[in-house]
């Protein structure tokens, strides 16, 4: 659906990363690192880039986990923002209900979390993935609200008042290992046979359908997926801020997702990591300005970004493509440039 | 008994002004199968547009009857300008591109408006001159009717039925029907497209534009982002009675506004906003038509 005149860049030149698990390694070295790092972020790093990096961390699983159903099923979903609360509010209240403070309480409260969130994505998935386009797009809309007003009217977890008190969980070790295994994740998911299912109906329905796709399962399933990440990224931020409120997660949360994924490219998880840092920066950047003039610019910005990007790049910084399939052409060009000139 | 009238006639004057904003959806989907996002803050900007022009001259020292529709027919004019040049300058050129794209467009066009809304006319509400103050109010036993609703309803009623009359009387609604019938044959047959197309959301936004003045009249608090929820409001509206279709658009809005009317009269306020999404996900599950829209099959 969104590029129906370009080669289906991800299905006919995309090659299979080496296959079965042998590019494992990769990630858990990556998680490793994480974890050596998150001892010197947490001691050296100046408090105020600690936080950026903590909600960038939180907004890359947020903008991924979108990507997959935004971009790589191509279904325009508004609503993340309301699968985020609903892992959030879960696990905090798990999380302050039994006063339960190790590692492996806090592990259970993000997969519970993320698991309701799961649950929700199935609830409202299942009737509204029938619908198409800009029909969907709405009532994913409704659907991010109605969980909203039913959070404020829940008093177990302070309506409008929020929930306070949540405990202090997440640190730079979990909120990266969580984008570690999320990318990973979305990574093995779009390289197998349901990512190519799910990337078939993107291209078109139709033919997928034609094809033995399940279409409706296949996009049940990318939703399902994507609210399961979406609402650890809750958590995350739960226990992060250690308060939550319905209010914050509004339209505007959805959007500013939404805007990563159209930025870094609708079927790119590279680019929803480097437009999450980006935005998750830039929001930072901007606050001085906000300051001296009282008026929060970042939404008039992001705004105009989106229509002009859509007027110019609608494909966005990465478009389809990630960084395994041009890193290495690249780096050989720099290393090498005759080599590559000849086998091209 | 006295009770239910009340809110029969409050739901009525709610439907009526989801009805103006529902028009214009339903026009622009008509022609472009396109979802205007941006329409609920064309509303908004109605509203202030109204706003301004009152306090400019001063019209609310004087409240008549002239001062409401001079205020009308700026607003009215000053939208249908504003959606002018949205449609010129962000979705004309990306008539060609997937509807995703015009769709993030036009999402983008919504909160670029809300927002710049902010900047210019400030995040507070606003306090809505009263152009137009009626005497008193109409008693029938224990009835209480505020005759503002009475002439919000007659406004808007009157204003339908010159869409109505645009739209089947008009050579420019006969090509707007043609345009909305097929784009491609519409536009073999001599039809200027992209002027209808202009036209149609020229013709949108004035009515957005009139309902955001009446809205200022009848809840005097007017704010930059007053426009999300009845501009989503009423695209369920036009959702229930059939997406492109223009009565539909009316019954579903004054559906709406009964429902939610009696919803918060009867029961609770809570739940207000989530009522109409929830009618919204029930329509599209058991008649995705709405109730007055005709049948579309799919081609390969």
């Amino acid at each position: 659906m969104t590029q129906k005149n370009e080669p289906l860049k991800n299905l006919s030149t995309h090659r299979e990363p080496r296959s079965g698990l042998r590019t494992l390694w990769v990630w858990l070295a990556s998680l490793a690192l994480v974890w050596a790092l998150d001892f010197w972020v947490t001691d050296q790093l100046d408090a105020y880039f600690f936080t950026i990096l903590m909600y960038a961390g939180i907004n890359i699983t947020l903008a991924v986990s979108l990507n997959l159903v935004n971009g790589f099923t191509g279904q325009f979903s508004m609503g993340h923002a309301g699968f985020m609360s609903v892992g959030g509010y879960v696990a905090a209240y798990l999380s302050t209900r039994y006063q339960a403070e190790t590692p492996l309480a806090f592990v259970t409260a993000l997969v519970s979390g993320g698991l309701a969130a799961a649950g929700a994505g199935y609830i409202v998935g299942l009737p509204s993935l029938r619908l198409k386009g800009d029909y969907l797009a709405i009532v994913t809309l409704g659907f991010g609200e109605i969980i909203r007003v039913v959070l404020l009217n829940i008093d177990a977890v302070g309506g409008a008042r929020g929930m306070t008190n949540i405990p202090p969980l997440t640190t730079f070790g979990w909120v990266y290992s969580v984008v570690v295994v999320t990318v990973f994740s979305a990574w093995r998911l779009v390289n197998s046979s349901h990512g190519r299912a799910l990337l078939s109906v993107r291209e078109d329905e139709i033919a997928a359908e034609a094809m033995g796709v399940n279409i409706t399962r296949a996009k049940l399933r990318a939703f399902v997926i994507a609210a399961f990440f979406a609402g650890i990224a809750g958590g995350l931020f739960g226990h992060y801020l250690r308060y939550l409120n319905p209010a914050t997660f509004d339209f505007n949360r959805s959007f500013e997702i939404i805007i990563m994924v159209v930025l870094g490219g609708m079927g790119s998880i590279t680019g929803s990591v480097v437009a999450a840092l980006f935005l998750s920066g830039i929001r930072e950047a901007l606050r001085p300005l906000q300051e001296i003039t009282k008026i929060d610019f970042r939404m008039v910005i992001y705004s105009l970004m989106l229509i002009i990007l859509m007027l110019t790049r609608p494909n966005g910084l990465f478009g389809t493509r990630e960084l395994s399939e041009f890193l290495p052409a690249w780096l050989r060009d720099r290393l090498d440039p005759k080599a590559s000139r000849k086998s091209t | 008994m006295i009770e239910l009238i009340q809110h029969l006639v409050n739901g009525l004057s709610l439907g009526a002004i989801y009805a103006l904003i529902a028009l214009g959806y339903t026009m622009v989907f008509g022609v472009l199968q396109l979802i205007n996002f941006a329409h609920g803050d064309v509303y908004m900007l109605g509203a202030f547009i109204g706003l301004y022009v009152s306090r400019h001259f001063a019209l609310g020292d004087h409240p008549s009857l002239g001062n409401l529709i001079g205020v009308l027919v700026c607003a009215m004019i000053g939208c249908a300008i504003v959606g002018f040049l949205i449609e010129r300058m962000a979705y004309r050129p990306l008539r060609k591109s997937s509807r995703i794209n015009v769709l993030i467009t036009a999402v983008g066009v919504s909160l670029f408006l809300e927002f710049s809304g902010q900047l210019l006319f400030g995040s507070d509400p606003k306090f809505f001159p009263q152009i137009y103050k009626p005497e008193g109010d109409w008693t029938l036993g224990a009835l209480v009717i505020n005759p503002l609703q009475v002439m919000v309803l007659g406004i808007s009623l009157t204003l339908m039925a010159l869409l109505q009359f645009v739209i089947f009387k008009t050579r420019l609604g006969r090509a707007m029907r043609a345009v909305s019938f097929n784009h491609d044959l519409a536009s073999l047959m001599g039809i200027p497209t992209d002027r209808v197309i202009s036209y149609t959301f020229m013709l949108g936004s004035a009515l957005a534009g009139a309902a955001g003045v009446l809205v200022g009249l009848t809840y005097p608090k007017i704010e930059p982002l007053m426009g999300v929820m009845p501009g989503l409001k009423a695209f369920v509206a036009a959702v229930l009675g059939g997406v492109g279709n223009v009565v539909g658009a009316v019954v579903g809005a004054i559906t709406l506004g009964l429902a939610e009317e009696f919803l918060v009269g009867y029961w609770s306020p809570n739940y207000r906003d989530a009522l109409a999404f929830a009618i919204l996900i029930l329509i599209l599950l058991f008649k995705p038509t709405g109730l007055f829209g005709a049948k579309r099959t799919e081609k390969v």
